[in-house]
């Protein structure tokens, strides 16, 4: 079980190299958009995302 | 720095008169002279007590007790702290708040104080749409660059002018309001000591009359929160002043309170991504001191429970114990 994982990711430098870059970058990925769920939960109805409908939509009925 | 060369001189006294260069022998017992008399030596430590407590209470004296270079009325009421939503960890600033904020600063600061830092363009996104800030902006004129004749006209304003000042500069702000400077408001919630809840404070803690016994200078505005009291801003937030485009209640606190909010978008613009930042990063860092921590204990824990034992060699002619 993780015999083959190590050889297909650890044993050699390069591959080493790139999984922990790919590793990183998805994790960055997965992260940053998580938390920003998190984020625009806890602040629902205070940002300008949640109020801007109200004024975009007034001016394209002008 | 008397007292530090009175205190060096009984030493080199003390010193000199003992012939030996230490003042306290650490050993008296191996002392080769042996000659002191354990009364000079009592004598000996008493002065330099008395010495070492005197110069303490001299400089205690001296620089010890606080100076109150204010006095309360000089320093102004402190100004009570209020429950801001916008100021906890994990919250943005309340965007509706601060669009009504905006609408207070137009309608009635914008007067006299000028938002001189705030482009329209930071209002897009945050308080305003961009055609809402568009129009604004279009409405001030500003000046062009210089054209082939070297003349500068006028151009309407584009998003990323700044909002325009009401006067032309201090001095013109001076002479227009009874010598007094209406400060840039740009910057205002960092610049005051109690931030939001001293601009709120402020203003609306403007009483019905001045209290008996306070002195209110001619052109002066009596206001306890102010330090010195004396303001020569008056009271300018009475319920229903504007009308708010939601429909809140405009009464004066709600109207301090939403333009309190929109100076504090003003001087930290960049707060909403800054906390949303520093919720990341704490997060992250919480769970790598856990591991960092569970690591340490586990590469320990056979280093401390271990237990060394010591068999001594038994005695024998050959050794000894």
């Amino acid at each position: 079980m993780v015999k083959p994982i190590y050889n297909a990711l650890f044993s050699r430098n390069w591959q080493m190299l790139g999984t922990v870059f790919a590793a990183g970058f998805g994790f960055e990925l997965v992260y940053n958009q998580g938390m920003d769920k998190v984020w625009d939960s806890m602040n629902r109805g205070r940002q300008w995302k949640d109020i801007r409908h109200k004024y975009v939509q007034e001016a394209e009925d002008e | 720095m008397l007292a530090r060369s009175c205190l060096r001189s009984t030493r080199i006294l003390n010193s000199a008169r003992n012939g030996a260069t230490s003042f306290a022998k650490r050993n008296a017992s191996t002392s080769s002279s042996g000659a002191e008399s354990p009364a000079r030596l009592n004598m000996a430590a008493a002065a330099s007590t008395a010495v070492a407590i005197g110069s303490v209470a001299w400089y205690y004296h001296l620089y010890g007790p606080t100076a109150q270079a204010m006095t309360p009325a000089e320093e102004g009421l402190h100004p009570t702290s209020y429950p801001w939503v916008h100021e906890q960890w994990f919250k943005t600033f309340d965007h509706q708040a601060l669009r009504r904020g905006f609408q207070v600063y137009q309608e009635v600061c914008a007067a006299c104080h000028s938002l001189s830092r705030v482009p329209y363009r930071s209002l897009v996104g945050t308080v305003l749409t961009v055609d809402e800030a568009k129009e604004l902006a279009e409405q001030n004129e500003y000046d062009t660059e210089p054209n082939d004749e070297g003349e500068i006209e006028k151009r309407p304003g584009k998003l990323s002018d700044y909002i325009p000042a009401p006067y032309k500069n201090d001095e013109a702000a001076r002479a227009a309001n009874n010598g007094a400077l209406p400060p840039d408001l740009s910057l205002i919630v960092k610049g005051r000591h109690g931030g939001c809840n001293y601009i709120f404070s402020l203003l609306t803690g403007y009483p019905e009359e001045p209290p008996a016994g306070a002195q209110v200078q001619a052109g002066l505005n009596f206001n306890p929160y102010f330090p010195g009291t004396g303001i020569a801003m008056a009271r300018v937030l009475y319920d229903g002043l504007v009308e708010y485009e939601d429909e809140t209640p405009a009464s004066t606190s709600q109207m301090a309170k939403d333009v309190t909010e929109f100076l504090n978008w003003a001087a930290e613009p960049e707060m909403d991504d800054r906390k949303k930042m520093g919720m990341k990063v704490l997060a992250v860092t919480a769970v790598l001191t856990a591991l960092s921590i569970w690591v340490k204990r586990y590469k320990w824990a056979p280093i401390k429970s271990r237990k060394t034992v010591y068999d001594p060699p038994k005695a024998s002619k050959t050794t000894r114990l």
